[in-house]
């Protein structure tokens, strides 16, 4: 019988997909129950102000709730254990002061969301309106409001980095500062978030279904919150529709929900509309950063010195906190790169903004986009090639594994090997040719390149240093036979886009030989899976898989001593493949195994293993610093100055993952992070007001990219095993969208160099474009 | 984002939509592309919506000797997959085609379009361009006015509260007639930042240069044959005619009338 091959490294069709394509997925969205009432917040209309009082509508008090309903409830507190951290409480409710716009107020509850939305606007508001910060340049200003009581300047965490510096960069030959930004983005997932709550009162237990990426730990947070046992909650996450980080906190409006079920006793739903999730929720990535590069005359990065600044907004969100984003630009700015010298500060400033959460990448998209811009002016200042210049001080292949300025072990790959091949696909010097001789319509030609790499899976040691409230352990997977030798794999982390039914299901197969198709994931629900700190971090496929197969070895060994009674051979010479047990002289099949220890208990042998057909496993990486898979990406753009618009003409990347489990969804990863990347380089922004009001709360002005915006990516792939995992797989989930606003943006600058313009900051606007140029002819 | 509570009146002809609309509180409706959202969002709050999309006459198309009556709850892809006979020589469905998405051309519609009068609708800046009218019907009856009088401003028209946009009456163009239309957007799909339309029609000495997108009614720009024949600057033109323009916004609006020009030359459809 000849079998494809359908363990790791075999692009499996997706398990999920049929369910998916179909509309047969369940959504939080898609939940209705006897006598579910509907919830709408009412959220403020300020950035900041005092909260003198709420007026409930007439007749309404037992549909409308305000923080003076929530007795014992406590807010939400994401402290870090960094010296310095400054704590803060995000109320469930605004209490006594406001500090966004949309933030909630009140919750009111109706039979529809029309009606509970009526309630809403009926529901008055008496406010002491404050002076906000909008900037966050201009946070720490002496004169600036103070956001939380007790606090001397509106700073979460300043943290920073030095080591080598004043000696490293006293010779250079060359000195390059720049100041760059990123905007303030908000995710958007196809599916918002969404709540139904209820309470289970056989099993005397509070049940929220959420979208969410990490039920485990919404279930820390709502038992913290709530004041009740962890044993009385359950928390179960349905069918959802991507997260990329905003579905990996604790909301609010989660603790609401909660309460609300608990107190009216009856279901309850909110489902996150469009401009709540714009203008209320999802913020993310805004960055400031002051770099200077220190390079030498014949192409050495000799020290990068940087000042960055985050606007973390209001609160520290659960459990990643507010410094995290701050923080990790101070240890991962170096890059891929070797220097002598590296010192930088950073400052996570608290504004009058919803909380800024982890995005795919998290700090990195805007870390490679400051280094990587710096990297290209460097070449410049010293006239080399950019890609020559990258290539004399990237980590070499022979240097791995590698600890990098800030102490960061690289575990494996090739670098410039990744350059190079990202360069071969390019043909730079056709394109250099093409360049001088200009465009037939006008317009200007560019090349970008950016090179990065991505810690993923990063475990116990990492986590316990930063001090927040979630720290990753033993990641731990049940593997149970079934009676008719499918299988069951429980693991605690939460699939939302990652393919993990398949991706896993492969994995048993790689080890136990059962069909992927009989192997039924369970995830995303308390009640029935370990514990995990869920799906965040590039870590499902390494911690995760790791744990599946690990769970799988035990129950491989246990399954070999059944069959090797039936067989009448020696366990240690059966070999588990295609469904079943090969011995020297003759097979059963795992069906057969199954039934054995389920139905005829009396035929297995004596001193078989009690524990059955059924193990839980934990499992830790070799190291738990993480892996670090790595990739170049490379644009090619066309710049309009008629009109300021950017045409992404190629679009290349070169990716490592180390050894991967489905080459097919590795694409998909990359290629969904690749285009939310674009939606960084050249789209997505969240401008504020100077009073604190946002300003793109349609997605009419909050521009994402569509199919028609989204390049054909071709991807090479390089497969560097990782020496730290079980297969040698890394993780990847977050690349595709840290690389584009830096290839893209370098492309532009490359585009606008010929006349003296450069941008600064992402997104890439016509505007910005223009008035670049313009500033470019003014010099 | 749940609307306000509202009456909904099917009208079965244009007269009775009319009738419906003589109290203060009432609006008509069609597609529901621009409006749905502003109910949505609360800010518009109509007591009573008459929905037009049922109203016979409104779906109509009339063939007449020198133009075509198209009715005003036509869709835009009725337009786009060309089922409707085209007054020019081609050119409406290459316009619907570029209108916003397939979701909101399945359902909105050309009368729609023109009465919310957006600034930078692809209908608003074309029909102004070809030259069409806009037929209305209201309490004292029919009348007609050019869509240069009919758009009076962004978001404003010269209809009434009681009336109703009933069709769009289009000049036929002959073969030897030129049209080029230029639009700037951020991405596929999304309203024009700056537009342009340019029409040579020798045989019936009809030129016309237009500015859209800006913020208010498009703008004739003076002397067309003199931009079409080249003997005229359109950046010039453009900063004449344009001054309420900021300096960036008049740049990009002369991109659009020298690409809408260069198109006409080239007769590659834009």
């Amino acid at each position: 019988m000849n079998i494809p091959r359908q363990g790791v490294g075999a692009p499996v069709r997706r398990l999920e997909d049929d369910r998916y394509l179909e509309g047969r997925g369940r959504f939080a969205g898609d939940i209705r129950m006897p006598g579910m009432l509907e919830v709408a917040f009412l959220r403020s209309p300020v950035a900041h102000a005092g909260l003198r009082g709420v007026a409930k509508p007439e007749g309404a008090a037992h549909q409308v709730f305000t923080a003076a309903d929530l007795e014992g409830v406590r807010g939400i507190r994401a402290d870090s254990g960094l010296p310095g951290f400054r704590s803060s409480v995000q109320p469930v409710l605004a209490a006594d002061r406001i500090r966004h716009v949309n933030e909630p107020v009140a919750a009111c509850v109706a039979p529809s969301r029309a009606e509970a939305e009526d309630l809403a606007e009926a529901t008055g508001l008496d406010l002491d309106i404050l002076p906000a910060v909008h900037d966050m340049l201009k946070a720490r200003d002496p004169d600036a409001p103070l956001l939380h009581d007790g606090w001397e300047e509106n700073v979460f965490l300043e943290s920073g980095f030095e080591q080598g510096f004043e000696a490293a960069s006293a010779d250079a030959a060359i000195r390059i500062r720049r100041q760059y930004r990123t905007s303030r983005q908000c995710m958007s997932p196809m599916e918002g978030r969404g709540v139904v709550a209820y309470v289970d009162e056989q099993a005397d237990q509070l049940v929220v279904i959420t979208s969410t990426q990490m039920p485990h730990i919404v279930r820390n947070g709502l038992a913290e919150c709530l004041g009740i046992d962890q044993g009385r909650i359950r928390v179960i996450a349905p069918d959802v529709g991507g997260g990329f980080g905003y579905k990996g906190i604790l909301l609010a409006e989660e603790v609401m929900l909660g309460w609300l079920a608990l107190k009216l006793r009856r279901p309850v739903r909110w489902i996150e509309d469009r401009r709540e999730q714009l203008a209320g929720n999802a913020n993310c990535r805004e960055h400031w950063y002051d770099i200077t590069g220190y390079a030498s005359a014949d192409g050495r990065l000799l020290a990068v010195e940087c000042e960055a600044i985050v606007d973390s907004g209001a609160y520290s969100a659960y459990p990643f906190s507010a410094c995290l984003e701050a923080a990790q630009v101070a240890s991962i700015l170096p890059g891929p790169y070797k220097m002598d010298g590296f010192r930088c500060r950073t400052w996570s400033v608290a504004t009058n903004k919803p909380a800024i959460l982890p995005y795919r990448g998290v700090a990195r998209t805007g870390v490679c986009f400051a280094m990587e811009l710096m990297m290209d002016e460097l070449a410049r200042g010293i006239g080399m090639e950019p890609a020559e210049f990258r290539r004399r001080n990237l980590v070499t292949g022979s240097e791995m594994p590698f600890v990098n300025i800030t102490n960061k072990i690289f575990d494996s790959g090739d670098y410039v090997e990744a350059l190079d091949r990202s360069l071969a696909a390019l043909d730079l010097p056709a394109l250099r040719a093409r360049q001088a001789r200009g465009e037939p319509d006008g317009r200007h030609l560019g090349v970008g390149i950016s090179i990065f790499c991505e810690q993923g899976a990063h475990g116990t040691s990492v986590y316990s240093g930063w001090g927040i409230p979630m720290v990753p352990g033993f990641e731990q997977a049940t593997a149970r036979m079934t009676p008719d030798g499918g299988l069951e794999l429980r693991v605690g982390v939460q699939s939302h886009g990652q393919s993990l039914e398949t991706t896993l299901a492969q994995i048993a197969n790689e080890v136990l030989g059962v069909d992927p198709a009989k192997v039924k994931l369970v995830h995303g629900d308390t009640a029935l899976t370990p514990y995990s700190t869920g799906t965040w971090g590039s870590r499902c496929i390494v911690m995760a898989g790791g744990a599946v197969a690990t769970a799988c070895e035990e129950l491989a060994e246990r399954a070999k001593k059944i069959a090797g009674t039936l067989l009448q051979a020696d366990p240690d010479a059966i070999v588990l493949g295609n469904g079943e047990a090969r011995g020297p002289s003759g097979s059963v099949t795992l069906a057969e195994i199954g039934s054995v220890w389920y139905h005829r208990p009396q035929d297995l042998p004596e001193g078989v293993d009690p524990a059955g057909l059924e193990a839980t496993k934990g499992y830790k990486t070799v190291r738990d610093t993480g892996t670090f898979s790595y990739a170049c990406h490379t644009a090619v753009v066309l710049v309009d100055p008629g009109t300021g618009a950017v045409e992404i003409e190629d679009y290349r990347i070169t990716e490592d993952g180390g050894v991967l489990v489905n080459p097919m969804v590795v694409d998909g990863q990359v290629w969904g992070g690749a285009v939310q990347g674009i939606g960084t380089a050249l789209y997505e922004e969240m401008p504020y007001d100077s009073e604190g009001q946002p300003l793109s709360t349609t997605l009419a002005e909050y521009l994402l990219p569509g199919a028609a915006e989204a390049p054909s990516i071709p991807i090479a792939h390089m497969e560097t095993p990782s020496p730290i995992s079980r297969f040698g797989q890394k993780g990847i989930g977050e690349s595709g969208a840290i690389g584009p606003p830096a290839a893209i943006g370098n492309a532009v600058n490359d585009a606008l160099r010929a006349f003296g313009a450069a941008i600064d900051q992402v997104p890439i606007t016509p505007e910005r474009v223009m008035a670049a140029l313009a500033r470019g002819e003014r010099a | 984002m749940k609307a306000a509570r509202f009456d909904l009146h099917l009208a079965a002809d244009a007269a009775e939509a009319v009738r419906h609309l003589q109290g203060d509180d009432a609006k008509p409706v069609a597609g529901s592309q621009s409006l749905g959202p502003m109910l949505n969002l609360r800010l518009a709050r109509p007591g009573l919506l008459v929905d037009v999309t049922r109203c016979a006459e409104l779906r109509a198309v009339t063939e007449e000797a020198e133009d075509v009556l198209y009715g005003a709850a036509l869709t835009h892809a009725e337009f786009e997959d060309g089922a409707l006979p085209d007054a020019t020589p081609g050119w409406l469905a290459p316009i619907a085609r570029r209108i916003a998405y397939r979701a909101v051309r399945n359902r909105g519609t050309i009368g729609g379009s023109i009465a919310h009068a957006d600034p930078a609708a692809d209908w608003v800046a074309t029909m102004t361009g070809l030259g069409a009218s806009v037929r209305i019907l209201g309490p004292e009856g029919a009348r007609e006015l050019p869509m240069a009088e009919f758009v009076t401003g962004a978001l404003s028209t010269a209809l009434g509260p009681d009336e109703i946009v009933t069709a769009i009456r289009l000049p036929r163009r002959g073969p030897e007639a030129r049209w080029s239309y230029w639009k700037f957007c951020r991405k596929v799909g999304e309203f024009a930042k700056a537009s342009a339309c340019v029409l040579a029609d020798p045989a019936r000495d009809e030129y016309r240069v237009l500015a859209a997108a800006i913020e208010r009614a498009p703008v004739a720009l003076p002397d067309p044959r003199a931009l079409i024949e080249g003997r005229a600057d359109p950046r010039e033109a453009v900063e004449a005619a344009l001054p309420f323009l900021s300096p960036e916004r008049r740049a990009l609006q002369a991109t659009a009338t020298s690409r809408a020009l260069a198109a006409l030359e080239t007769g590659v459809p834009a």
